[in-house]
């Protein structure tokens, strides 16, 4: 059994900048496990711009940004097996996949690096009622579709879900000819960026209906017509208040869910609000040479933070395999009063250099709030906030200091309006 | 005459109001939390573009779409156009990102360009 020194699962932008930065931190032996038939993950159907801004300080197309990642891979001739499906993974890291040129391979790795992303929720996560009839699609499947492979998968849409992927993909059926009869979202706010509500819905006239549902999807080999319903604040459909429109494809843009199936059979423990791997400040899970970034640890907005978790992972693994980890002390991040969950969600003080970058997210919105800081119950900060969203991805800094002074645990939490 | 619009530049969504005189030229924008606000208000209302992204058909390739964007922005009122000149196109690989796949489309003074390489295959 061949042995390999780190093996990263998932060629997407996690996978890719985890690959080249424990590349150039000194790990030479390393193998990319993809299982589509290029590099580049879902980036190469997310031909929309705007990537990039943060990373290369400009706007690029999601292939684009992809492309500087893989040539790079190609530059340090990083080994990449394409078409390759890992099977399994077991807690002492040894992999099985299978690929059309090798069939069956089992190897062992003495680090693992979990980049498999996320995936779509389905109709069935969301269970409407009624016959299933041919076009319905999960937003991202029509995407790659038409984006890569040509296809429109219909004329008349309606779309579930105002995410930014259900407003992309509306402007962009739009723009090949199809008719967008409108967006229904169950929140009373859209989960997308003001930036997608204004070009990919009011630039076209596609109404956008909040506090809405799908209560019905009628048809019984293709879709022909949709009840969407009002909701009340506890998501139950209001009587008298259906609308209804004659589609025949219905995209569902409800969600994404990081892909763990791997992560689970190697005893990887999940947290329960991100649905990815409990992680330390190396991105380590529980099980000792295993690491996770990207959207399998937690699902992101941007893929430039993406880019920069793969980037820490890749360090980290570098770091794991010279031996330069170090146990000791850990320090539980707490997230408090307005606060879903923090990564990572747990802290070694002392294998943080000069200071660590936690990732977190809101529960609502909010305006004109500080963020406290508390440190074993004490304030240790207090940050202002012009504004906060679940839909945005916040980042707050601790340095080695504000560590070392701690004894049991970091809380975060929401305060009081600052006006 | 006035009119309300949500900023789009940063996250924070400002609600903007934007004041008209008689002859519908802006005379104040307020609601703004920055300069950036202001400066949006006023393209948005006179001259709005967009970049666009597309795909045309390409022949020889991995897959049969080739993903395409345009060298600048373009105005909003053009979109519909340049896809409809787009739909014609017809590439082979190999192309490398950033290629003119159209010179001056719909002479606009902008070009198609290749947004990813994508390598010949037989």
């Amino acid at each position: 059994m061949r042995t390999i020194e780190l093996v990263i699962i998932g060629g997407g932008s996690a996978g890719l900048a985890s690959a080249i930065s424990a590349y150039e931190h000194g790990i030479k032996d390393i193998l990319i496990l993809e299982r589509d038939k290029e590099l580049g993950g879902i980036l190469q159907q997310c031909i929309h711009n705007g990537f990039g801004l943060h990373t290369f300080k400009e706007e690029l197309s999601g292939p684009a940004y992809a492309e500087r990642y893989i040539d790079k891979i190609n530059e340090y001739k990083i080994e990449v097996k394409l078409n390759a499906m890992v099977t399994h993974l077991s807690k002492d890291r040894i992999i099985e996949y299978v690929t059309p040129d090798e069939g069956y391979v089992t190897l062992q790795a003495k680090a693992v690096i979990l980049a498999m992303g996320c995936r779509e929720r389905t109709r069935g996560a969301i269970a409407i009622p009624g016959y299933r009839p041919a076009g319905i699609w999960s937003a991202g499947t029509a995407q790659r579709y038409l984006n890569m492979e040509g296809y429109m998968v219909g004329k008349r849409i309606f779309i579930l879900g105002s995410g930014d992927i259900g407003l992309i993909m509306a402007r962009r059926m739009t723009l090949e000819g199809a008719k967008v009869l409108g967006v229904a979202e169950i929140m009373p706010y859209s989960n997308g960026l003001p930036r997608n509500i204004k070009q990919c819905l009011e630039d076209f006239d596609i109404p956008l209906y909040l506090s809405h549902t799908i209560t019905r999807i009628e048809g019984k080999d293709r879709v022909n017509q949709i009840t969407i319903q009002k909701v009340d604040e506890r998501f139950q459909a209001i009587a008298n208040t259906e609308l209804t429109f004659d589609v025949d494809t219905v995209l569902f843009s409800v969600g994404l869910i990081p892909e763990n199936a791997l992560s689970e059979e190697a005893d990887v423990t999940l947290h329960q609000k991100t649905k990815g791997p409990i992680v330390d400040e190396t991105y380590q899970t529980d099980v000792p040479g295993i690491f996770a970034c990207g959207n399998v640890l937690h699902v992101h907005d941007l893929v430039d933070w993406v880019s920069l978790e793969g980037q820490k992972a890749g360090i980290s693994a570098a770091r794991y395999l010279n031996h330069e980890v170090t146990s000791g002390k850990t320090i539980q991040m707490v997230a408090g009063e307005g606060l879903g969950y923090i990564v990572p969600h747990h802290i070694n003080p002392s294998n943080v250099e000069k200071s660590i970058e936690c990732m977190f997210r809101v529960t609502k919105t909010a305006k004109f709030v500080e963020l406290v800081v508390k440190r074993d119950g004490q304030v240790l900060k207090r940050i202002k906030k012009r504004h906060l969203a679940p839909a945005e991805m916040e980042r707050i800094v601790l340095t080695k200091d504000e560590l070392m002074g701690c004894n049991e645990s970091i809380r975060i939490e929401i305060g009081e309006v600052t006006l | 005459m006035s009119k309300e619009m949500t900023c789009i530049v940063c996250p924070m969504s400002c609600m903007l109001h934007v004041d008209f005189d008689g002859e519908g030229h802006i005379c104040a924008v307020s609601g703004n939390t920055c300069p950036r606000g202001d400066a949006y208000a006023r393209k948005e209302l006179t001259n709005p573009t967009r970049m666009l992204t597309s795909t045309v058909k390409i022949h020889n390739a991995p897959y049969d779409r080739l993903p395409v964007i345009t060298s600048s922005d373009i105005p909003k009122g053009k979109l519909f156009e340049v896809m409809e000149a787009l739909r014609v196109v017809e590439v082979s690989a190999p192309v490398k990102c950033k290629d003119i796949i159209v010179k001056d489309i719909c002479g606009l003074g902008v070009d198609i360009l290749a947004s990813r390489s994508m390598p010949q295959v037989d």
